[in-house]
């Protein structure tokens, strides 16, 4: 009896202690994401800070497979959307925005003065002349390159195109490949393209293209796979490509078989873990094709979005203004050892990091996305089909280009 | 159908002063039996296809309005290369994959015998059709993968230069095709194992008395009598080849350049892919591949019909 007597009262403690919990009631801020394990471990930081800052908000983490997010994306927020939502910038979230499934948040953008602090992401934000999320990272692509490579096949690290060419020519005499990709997953092979055409028409052209108003039957098309073709046609890109993770390649690169890799700035992250220092491991800047034309570079930039369908909108809107600060956008960075989108943000100390930091703000023709976000979903499903066939068979470039011009007259209507 | 037309009229001569209920019941019974199965096959299977039929009218992104197109999607997919390298894989996937039949026979023939342990061989065998085909495309890609693929070792070793198998367009939805048949070879097997269990030993007895042995005795007594398990063989293994995503899935994701595409991966791809979510176009693609599948399954109907007609 007296044993149950007291598990009653503690009973009844345990109800009053409930009840002043719910007194002080939490609001919760549902926020869906698709980190990768070390960016997660970041954002769980800063998160942790956010709520120590505002104690009566609960963030409710739901992290996704990073593939499986993509799809699942559509049916989550059409169904039961979150507060928050991970996106990507530029065409890639005009789906969303057209069809009423994001939030214009605008006014977030106007009352913390974000159009000066992040003015280099405000146009691949924008939409209708309304901003529709808030980018925290952004990472350049360029060359890799494995410096040991270079000294076995005695070559120095080229400036121009041309110079490039003839170094692989020097390495395919060496048994080493000189450019690697894995186009398993085909957008590695839109990184080659996407450059070969900023290199060869410039920036304004390439935004022209991915944005449908010019012919991929252009003459200048042709041009940027006239150049492409000295690097494919006398085999200097690793052979079976298409067979190939970006990861069995970035192992090529790695073990000295290949010199150069085409890449974001997320492969130094492998680089590292399969054994290459700052010493072995260089970045370079994608050499000039045409000379004199204003230098455009690649640069995606993920970004945080409020669905339409949030139901804790207010407080979403304070996390994204907390996200946009520089002092945040510094911290999570470092972690994620990408650049920060913020101006008065500072830039970690990674040799990679400066190199890339550098290499975009003194970027002069302008800041593309990546192939599958300036273009929509599905021309660039049928471009990076279409590359990695021209990096397989070079020979047929003018059915690939015929294919994707009939793309683009359905796609872009 | 025969039986239920005829109760109603005999229960009409009768005097009717009962309920309607118990006038009919012969007749109501059945249905409310098949009532759930009948909801459920509706709701889940007859719904589906024709919400499909009428979604491939329209152009929708599953997001926003859909617009009618009309025949729109089915004369794009008449102009599209993409849908045509699907067909024509799915036509290599059927024929290929009926090579499942006569290899399963085979090592079913192979295996029934009485010898030590024979059980344990006999799992074996049929381990492949136990694992996950996910696994199997994991297995089989690992095996066909440049500079370290046990298979591309080989080829190198023999000829000097290895083959990518499943970089290489050419050779690529073979590749898939022979993964493939691995576990669909098990399957077959355990399906004639049951079946040579059944085969009357008293008829192998006789044959054998008439002197028939070897092939003959194959083709004239037991496989006559190995029909029904022919039959479920040769069913799975259509459908099997006709919904061959998974392997593709994981092997290629339809690559290179998508030469290994089938039209089920074709249909996902269109519909529900990360470069995909057109939902009319990917319907239309559905509805040839249920016009396709249902020459089959007219067929095989309309068989297992007449053998339970006795004709």
């Amino acid at each position: 009896m007296t044993l149950s007597l007291k598990s009653t009262l503690l009973g009844t403690a345990a109800l009053a202690l409930l009840a002043t919990q719910a007194v002080a009631q939490q609001r919760t801020l549902k926020y869906y994401a698709d980190f990768d394990p070390a960016p997660l471990a970041a954002f769980e930081a800063v998160i942790a800070d956010f709520e120590a800052a505002n104690p009566d908000i609960d963030v409710v983490l739901q992290n996704f497979d990073h593939e499986g997010y993509k799809t699942s994306i559509r049916n989550f927020l059409t169904a039961d959307s979150p507060d928050l939502a991970n996106w990507y910038a530029g065409n890639r979230m005009a789906p969303f925005v057209n069809s009423g499934q994001f939030l214009d948040i605008s006014d977030v953008w106007t009352d913390n003065n974000l159009g000066e602090s992040l003015a280099s992401a405000k146009g691949s934000m924008t939409i209708d002349g309304k901003q529709w999320g808030v980018p925290y990272t952004y990472y350049q692509w360029g060359i890799y390159y494995n410096k040991d490579a270079y000294k076995q096949a005695g070559v120095e690290v080229p400036t121009t195109w041309a110079e490039f060419i003839d170094n692989c020519a020097k390495f395919k005499e060496a048994g080493i490949d000189c450019l690697t990709t894995g186009t398993k997953a085909l957008w590695p092979g839109a990184g080659i393209f996407d450059y070969m055409n900023l290199r060869t028409n410039g920036y304004e052209f390439h935004m022209d293209l991915t944005a449908g108003k010019v012919a991929w039957t252009d003459e200048r098309v042709k041009n940027t796979f006239a150049e492409w073709a000295k690097l494919v046609e006398p085999g200097y890109v690793t052979a079976n490509h298409a067979a190939l993770d970006w990861q069995d390649a970035a192992s090529l690169l790695i073990q000295g078989k290949a010199a150069n890799y085409v890449m974001g700035n997320f492969a130094v992250a492998v680089f590292k873990d399969g054994g290459m220092t700052n010493d072995t491991l260089g970045f370079m800047q994608f050499p000039e094709i045409t000379p004199g034309l204003p230098r455009g570079e690649e640069a995606p930039t993920d970004t945080i979005h409020i669905p339409a369908g949030a139901k804790n909108v207010d407080d979403a809107k304070k996390f994204l203004a907390y996200i946009a600060t520089a002092d945040v956008q510094t911290k999570l960075n470092e972690a994620l050892g990408q650049l920060p989108v913020n101006n008065g943000s500072k830039v970690g100390d990674d040799p990679f990091l400066q190199a890339g930091f550098e290499l975009l703000s003194t970027a002069d023709g302008g800041i593309a996305q990546f192939f599958d976000r300036d273009a929509p979903a599905e021309m660039a499903k049928i471009g990076m089909e279409g590359f990695q066939e021209f990096m397989v068979k070079p020979e047929n470039v003018d059915r690939i280009l015929e294919r994707l011009e009939k793309a683009r007259g359905r796609i872009y209507k | 159908m025969t039986g239920s037309a005829t109760t109603p009229a005999i229960a009409g001569t009768q005097s009717d002063n009962r309920g309607i209920w118990k006038r009919n019941q012969r007749a109501l019974a059945p249905w409310v039996f098949l009532a759930p199965g009948i909801f459920m096959f509706a709701l889940y299977v007859i719904y589906p296809i024709i919400a499909s039929m009428w979604l491939s009218f329209y152009d929708w992104d599953g997001l926003g309005a859909k617009t009618w197109l009309g025949l729109d999607n089915y004369v794009e997919l008449l102009d599209d290369d993409a849908f045509y390298t699907s067909l024509y894989n799915n036509i290599i996937w059927l024929v290929l994959y009926m090579l499942a039949v006569p290899a399963g026979l085979f090592i079913a023939l192979f295996l029934n015998q009485t010898v030590m342990g024979i059980r344990i061989y006999k799992s074996l065998f049929f381990f492949p059709f136990v694992i996950s085909q996910v696994v199997v495309g994991l297995i089989f890609a690992w095996f066909y993968a440049p500079n370290f693929g046990l298979f591309y070792n080989l080829i190198e070793w023999i000829t000097g230069t290895g083959i990518a198998v499943l970089a290489d367009d050419r050779y690529v939805t073979y590749g898939i095709i022979a993964a493939g048949l691995w576990p669909q070879i098990a399957y077959c097997m355990i399906l004639y194992l049951t079946g040579l269990n059944n085969v009357a030993p008293d008829q192998v007895e006789a044959a054998r008395l008439d002197g028939a042995k070897g092939f003959r005795m194959l083709w004239h007594v037991i496989l006559p009598q190995l029909r029904p398990a022919t039959f479920i063989a040769i069913v799975v293994t259509v459908i099997g080849a006709l919904r061959s995503f998974d392997l593709v899935s994981i092997m290629t994701d339809g690559g290179p350049y998508g030469s290994s595409r089938v039209l089920s991966f074709y249909m996902y791809e269109q519909a529900l892919s990360e470069y995909g979510f057109r939902m009319g176009y990917g319907a239309a693609i559905a509805v040839v591949l249920f016009a396709i599948m249902m020459i089959f399954i007219s067929f095989f109907i309309w068989k297992m019909v007449r053998d339970e007609r006795g004709m």
